[in-house]
Formats: C-alpha cells, sequence, structure tokens
C-alpha cells in the first residue's frame, strides 16, 4: 500500500517516473494484480485462520507443552537450581548451594509457591513434602551455623547425595517424566531411563486396552452397520427416510442419558434380567454391567450412527447400474457385491471406521459409568489426574500420547485413501 | 447527535439492568457440597435458615471433592464459589497451595467452642463422619461383626462394597489383617505396610464391587447388589429412616474425620462467606444438622443440644468411639498421590 503511495507522488511529480512504470514487464504487472486478488482472499478467511489458531493450534501446543513443563522448582529455588545445573551429581554439592538453598527457603517458605515445590518433589519420593516443611521450619540458619551444618541438623537426608538428586534433577524448566511415566518408564537414581515396577506399571497396559477396545467397538459397528446403511441406500425414499429416523434419534439424545437407560436395562434386576428369567432361559441373573459386555453394548449403540452416517453417503452415490451389469454379464450376486460394490464403498467404510475408533479411543463416559476398573480406558486416568489429584503435567502426557496415536492413525489412513485414488485413475 | 443518544440509551439501560442483577447478586452466598442426602440436610439446617436470618439466599451447589475445580478457578481469578464442604487433607494441600483463606476466627467464633481437631488455619470442621461397615439383614442371616467378617468369604458369600481409591481401602485392609487400629498409619508408611495391605485386598478382590458416590452404598445394599458395604454412617441412617430398616451398621474399627467449610481465595463474597460460616458454626444450626443426618457437631454445645435419640447414631457416642480411629490427615497428604496411584494400578489388574 504504501508503496503505492510512493509510486503515485512519484509518477505526479516526475513524468519520467510514469514512462518508467509503463516499461514494468507484463509478466511483473500480471504477477502483482495476482497478488492483489490473494491478499484479497486472504483476508476473507483471515477470521476462519484466527479462529482455528485460538481454538485449535493453541490449546493443543499448550497442552503438549504442560506434559514437559517442570516450573516448580525452578520458580521457588530459581538461584539454586541455576547452580544446581551445574553440579555434577556424584558427590554433595559445594557450600555455595547449601546457602543459597537455605536463603530462598527462608524467602518462600509458607507461599504457594513453596508448597507446589514441595508436592512435586513429593511426586518423585513420597515423604519429601514433610522434609520440605521441617527443613524451611530450620531455616535461615542461625548465627556460627554454617547453612550444611543447619540443614544435615535439620534433617540428616540432606548429607546423602541422593536426596539433592532428586532436586538436581528437577533444577530444569522441562522434563520427560510425565512422558515417560504414561508409558511406564520412569528415572533411576543415576538418571537413567529403566521400567516402572511391576505393581506400579499400568499404562502400556492401559494403552493396549485402550486400542484393543476401540478395535473391537470399530469392527463390531462394522458388521451392524454395514447392512443398515446398504439397506438404507437401497430401499426407496419413503423406507430409507423412517430407517433414517431411527438412526438419527438416539443419535440426538444426550449420551449421558443413553448410558443410564443400558444401566436401568442391564442391572442385575433390570430389565434385560428379568425378561430372561421369566422366559425360563436363565435361573442366576446375569453379570451384565459393571464389566466388559455391559461397556461394549453401550459403545457400539452409542457410535453406530457414527459408522452409519459416513457409509450411508457414499453408498447413496453408487450407481445400481454398475452391479446389475455384472450381474447380467454373468457374475453371481456375491461375487459381483464384493468385487463391484465393496470396492466402491470402500471409502465410507473407512471414514466410518476412523471415525468410530478415534471417537473410541477418547472415551470416557461409558466405561467410567458402566466398566469396572478393568475396563477403563485412557481418558478415565486423564480425568483422574485432572479432577482428583491436579497432577496435570500427567494428564497432559497421556493426552499426548493419545493425540499422537490418533495423528498416526489418520495419517495411515489418508495414506491408504490417497493410495485408492491413485488406482483409480491409473485404472 | 441526536442518533448518538438513540443509541445509547439501550446500552445505558442494559448497563442499569446489569448493575442491578450484580447488585442482587452479590449478597447471595454460593455454597459447595457433597450433595445427596447430607446437601439435603444442610439445606435444613443451615441454608434455609440463614436466608430467613440474613436475608440473602444461598445458592446452593455441588460437587464431588475435586479440588482441580477450585485450582481451575483461583487460578484464572474467577472465583464463582464462596463456600466449600471439603475433606481435610484435601483442604490442608489446599491451604498450602494457596487455593484457601486462611480463616479468621473474629469473624466465626471462640476457638475453643469447638472439637480441637476441627479448628485448621483454613477451614473450620463442619461435622464429625465416619466410614463404617454396613450389611443387609435380609441377606445375612448371621450378622458380621467387624472388618475380619468382612474378608470371610466363606461365612459371609457374596459381593462387599467399597470406595474406590486407596484412602480407608488400605486401612480396613490392615485392620482385617489383624493390625492394631492405632498402628495403621505407622504400618500403612512402610513398604511391607503397604505389600501387605494390597495382599490382603487381593483375597476378596474379586468380589468387590466399588462405589464413588456417597449414596451409592444404600443403593447397592437396597438393591441385593453386595450383601455389605463400607458406607458413610449417615447415608446408611438417612436409609434407615426412609424405612430401609433392614441395613444395619456395625461401628467396630471405623474410621471418623471431619469435613470442613473453606472459602476459596479471591472470592469477591469474603463478608458474606463469613457470615454464612459463623451462622452454620453455631451449636443450634448444627443441632439441627445432627438431627437431619446423624453426623457428629463439631461445636461442643452443640453436642449437648442434639435429641437424645440420635446420639447413639452419632460417631461421637461413647460407644461407637471405642475401637474407632481417626483418619490420619498428614499421612494422606504426604503419601496420597503415591498410594492412590498404586491403588489404581491394581484394581486395573
Amino acid at each position: 500500500m504504501r508503496e503505492d503511495n510512493a509510486m503515485t507522488q512519484l509518477t505526479a511529480t516526475l513524468p519520467r517516473g510514469m514512462a518508467a512504470e509503463a516499461a514494468v514487464p507484463l509478466k511483473t504487472q500480471l504477477r502483482r494484480a495476482e497478488r492483489m486478488k490473494k491478499l484479497k482472499y486472504g483476508a476473507l478467511i483471515a477470521p476462519l485462520v484466527v479462529f482455528l489458531l485460538f481454538t485449535f493450534v493453541w490449546p493443543i501446543t499448550a497442552l503438549l507443552k504442560r506434559s514437559v513443563d517442570n516450573p516448580e522448582i525452578v520458580a521457588a529455588f530459581p538461584a539454586t537450581s541455576g547452580l544446581l545445573r551445574d553440579w555434577d551429581g556424584r558427590s554433595l554439592p559445594s557450600d555455595a548451594v547449601f546457602a543459597s538453598f537455605a536463603d530462598e527457603m527462608g524467602k518462600t517458605r509458607g507461599t504457594p509457591v513453596f508448597a507446589s515445590a514441595a508436592k512435586r518433589l513429593n511426586m518423585e519420593l513420597p515423604g519429601f513434602r514433610t522434609l520440605m516443611m521441617k527443613t524451611a521450619r530450620a531455616m535461615p540458619p542461625t548465627d556460627g551455623q554454617t547453612a550444611r551444618e543447619a540443614f544435615v541438623a535439620a534433617d540428616e537426608r540432606w548429607g546423602d547425595v541422593a536426596t539433592w538428586q532428586y532436586l538436581g534433577r528437577n533444577a530444569s524448566p522441562t522434563t520427560a517424566r510425565y512422558l515417560l511415566a504414561s508409558v511406564d518408564r520412569k528415572y533411576d537414581d543415576a538418571g537413567h531411563v529403566v521400567q516402572t515396577d511391576a505393581d506400579e506399571a499400568i499404562y502400556v497396559a492401559v494403552l493396549k486396552r485402550t486400542f484393543g477396545m476401540s478395535a473391537v467397538v470399530t469392527v463390531f459397528c462394522l458388521l451392524l452397520g454395514f447392512p443398515l446403511a446398504y439397506l438404507m441406500a437401497t430401499q426407496p425414499a419413503r423406507i430409507a427416510n423412517v430407517l433414517m429416523i431411527f438412526v438419527l434419534l438416539p443419535f440426538w439424545t444426550s449420551i449421558l442419558v443413553r448410558v443410564a437407560a443400558w444401566l436401568v436395562l442391564l442391572q442385575s434386576e433390570g430389565l434385560v434380567n428379568q425378561a430372561l428369567r421369566a422366559v425360563g432361559l436363565i435361573e442366576k441373573p446375569l453379570q451384565l454391567v459393571f464389566n466388559s459386555t455391559g461397556v461394549y453394548i453401550a459403545m457400539v449403540h452409542i457410535l453406530l450412527p457414527f459408522m452409519i452416517l459416513p457409509m450411508y453417503s457414499v453408498m447413496k452415490g453408487i450407481s445400481p447400474a454398475y452391479v446389475r451389469a455384472a450381474v447380467s454379464l454373468g457374475c453371481p450376486p456375491f461375487k459381483s457385491f464384493w468385487k463391484v460394490y465393496f470396492p466402491q464403498a470402500l471409502p465410507g467404510v473407512g471414514a466410518g471406521g476412523l471415525l468410530v475408533f478415534i471417537l473410541c479411543m477418547g472415551y470416557y463416559i461409558t466405561p467410567a459409568l458402566l466398566g469396572s476398573p478393568k475396563e477403563q480406558m485412557a481418558s478415565y486416568f486423564v480425568a483422574f489426574y485432572t479432577n482428583q489429584t491436579i497432577n496435570w503435567g500427567m494428564a497432559a502426557a497421556l493426552s499426548a500420547i493419545l493425540f499422537a496415536a490418533t495423528l498416526v492413525l489418520y495419517m495411515v489412513y489418508s495414506r491408504l485413501v490417497g493410495r485408492q485414488e491413485l488406482a483409480a485413475k491409473a485404472r | 447527535m441526536s442518533h448518538t443518544l438513540s443509541k445509547a440509551r439501550p446500552i445505558a439501560a442494559a448497563l442499569a439492568a446489569m448493575s442491578l442483577l450484580a447488585g442482587t447478586a452479590s449478597a447471595d452466598v454460593t455454597v459447595i457440597s457433597f450433595g445427596g442426602t447430607n446437601q439435603k440436610a444442610q439445606a435444613k439446617a443451615f441454608y434455609e435458615p440463614y436466608a430467613k436470618a440474613a436475608g440473602s439466599k444461598v445458592v446452593p451447589g455441588e460437587y464431588n471433592g475435586e479440588q482441580a475445580k477450585i485450582k481451575a478457578m483461583v487460578e484464572a481469578k474467577n472465583v464463582s464459589w464462596d463456600v466449600v464442604e471439603v475433606e481435610s487433607p484435601e483442604l490442608a494441600r489446599g491451604c498450602e497451595e494457596g487455593l484457601y483463606e486462611k480463616l479468621d476466627y473474629g469473624k466465626i467464633g471462640p476457638k475453643a467452642d469447638f472439637v480441637p481437631a476441627a479448628v485448621t488455619e483454613c477451614g473450620i470442621g463442619i461435622f464429625v463422619w465416619s466410614t463404617i461397615l454396613a450389611y443387609n439383614s435380609d441377606t445375612l442371616k448371621t450378622a458380621p461383626t467387624s472388618w475380619i467378617d468382612f474378608w470371610d468369604l466363606k461365612k459371609f458369600p457374596g459381593k462387599r462394597g467399597m470406595r474406590k481409591g486407596a484412602k480407608f481401602t488400605l486401612e480396613f485392609a490392615l485392620v482385617a489383617d489383624g493390625v492394631k487400629p492405632e498402628e495403621v498409619y505407622k504400618t500403612l508408611g512402610t513398604k511391607a505396610g503397604v505389600e501387605r495391605a494390597f495382599k490382603k485386598l487381593d483375597q476378596i478382590k474379586s468380589s468387590i464391587q466399588w462405589w464413588e458416590a456417597g449414596a451409592q452404598p444404600p443403593q447397592l445394599l437396597a438393591a441385593g447388589d453386595v450383601v455389605m458395604t463400607t458406607a458413610y454412617n449417615g447415608r446408611i441412617a438417612t436409609a434407615q429412616k426412609e424405612g430401609k430398616t433392614n441395613l444395619k451398621i456395625v461401628w467396630t474399627n471405623n474410621i471418623y474425620d471431619f469435613d470442613l467449610w473453606g472459602i476459596p481465595v479471591g472470592t469477591t463474597k469474603k463478608d458474606e462467606a463469613y457470615k454464612f460460616i459463623a451462622f452454620a458454626s453455631k451449636p443450634e444450626n448444627q443441632a439441627v444438622f445432627a438431627g437431619e443426618i446423624p453426623y457428629g457437631p463439631t461445636n461442643l454445645k452443640g453436642t449437648a443440644l442434639v435429641d437424645k435419640k440420635i446420639v447413639p447414631e452419632l460417631p461421637t457416642a461413647p460407644q461407637n468411639m471405642k475401637g474407632a480411629f481417626a483418619s490420619n490427615t498428614q499421612f494422606w497428604v504426604e503419601h496420597g498421590e503415591d498410594l492412590e496411584q498404586r491403588f489404581n494400578a491394581w484394581a486395573a489388574k
């Protein structure tokens, strides 16, 4: 814009400038016009870009950052952590470290900053919190006492290198601890990455379970949804519309209501058990909720529309003429369905399957209400760390792993679909 | 000029309306509790009489003790909860971390009026509650009498309810394994003690039905889903009052604790919050509360005012205190996260 202004001024005062402008090659002029157009279009989508930045990119970046954030120790004891970063970690730190730690402890004692640092260290080693509180009460050192003496007098654990190593390892503002913990790994005393003790390891199993359950639900949704979508796509509009209503009505009902309804139906004195007993099929009520059966039933029910709708929209676009042509040319009905119809429906199957699988991985409320501790998926633990223990680093790390898994899945899917499109073009 | 005026008028009107709304809202105090029958009792004993006495409303709300909500509000400096009911370890931790106001007891009442353990830096005890053993006398022919019976699957077959979490679950396991109540926390503080508790839990793991909200145990018992369960004494007592007389309480080795009032840092209605807490801490109001749901008053003068018929149902009754032990707040502040993590890993296997 400013350049344009300058140009007009120039042409107004200097006739020779005008000649110069006329000499600008057509290509450059065209490019300039093109650029203006692009800017205008860019301005049109600018609100969308800003919206996406604020609601999508920024929260996800913030979340990913939180999974490696380690601000507590640095915030409470900036000078000491600075000194500890240069410490070799093999023998007790120097007097300067002791002195600065004593000074900073005395200053921050009793403040929320100090409490969060103590809480953070307690996460590394239960008991550290009391150690910090107890030591802080003895700070600053009395006259005639060195900081080192004061620390060891307050608690002899300060004379042990291991105690200082916990501090040293957390003296930097970032840590891989949470990410490691969410795949059952931790730092040992020497700072090497090792496996978590067997009775505390949990997340690898939980992640495996999350993927396994999502796969099972996706397969069931596909088996149940495909015939229905096919029926809807091939029936006359009148019948298809009725079927569509049956799909959409539960889709519009709140998830919580549907989960509660399943709870009523499936509990040991519920309708299903009563009916089965009345018919005489069973004598004792079956255990249908608070185990995997209940979770699978409810999740398949809730996610079915997400499978059916994409498949339906793809199937609607497939002309019946192809299968008819195949059959008229002598191909048996099933083979013509498999060879001619199914490949065309595949993008719908893929989209539906991916949608259901990804939604499944983040499922929380259904397993929480209908499952036992053995059916809880990764998001349960995200909620646990967010709400119960306020360990947001751990919650962010688990979310980051789910997020990465989703991205990988999406990339695999788009690669597969992309290949298919290429293959279709080649044909 | 007239153009801008005509535009400005509705804005001015809207602003006036908003300030009016804000004006009425500022006098109301938002009180968050754990819901259910506990909240109903609070409404009768505290909210309704307070509204009459103070001339402003109590806006009740409920939560399940998630401190994350309070932390988020305090950090965002947008605190809409004025008074919150909190369990002791959470309050102690929140106090250190600057989530709760340090209380000015001058605005509440003399400290000497209360049970000493109910008076803390950031919270004043509302009531004493107990986690007890409850059973359904219709489904159990012989009555269980202790935590040892709770673990006896042969003599008492059937499912057992327990609160999903390490707190209380580990304590009861150790008691059932023969640890003396006064040594439970000492034992649980060692690695071997934790092993011992989980090993004991393994014995009945397949028969445990976990519960999370205090309203669940009486339902599970009444529906026959479990034959016995850990439960809060008040919830069972109110269920009995509602006609479910087949639900019984075993007081042997119960664990008692306080629920306290806390004020989140940054509330704009601190004065109202104090006014409400002072009102709810008065002996006569605490006595009404104990009459509604049998949780023990923290105001020493309140205990004397409680209906004599209800006294035997209170956790603070001498015969119920025998063999009972207090939940160790300091222990749970220290080991809570570690043991809950361990518990999660154990429960998910």
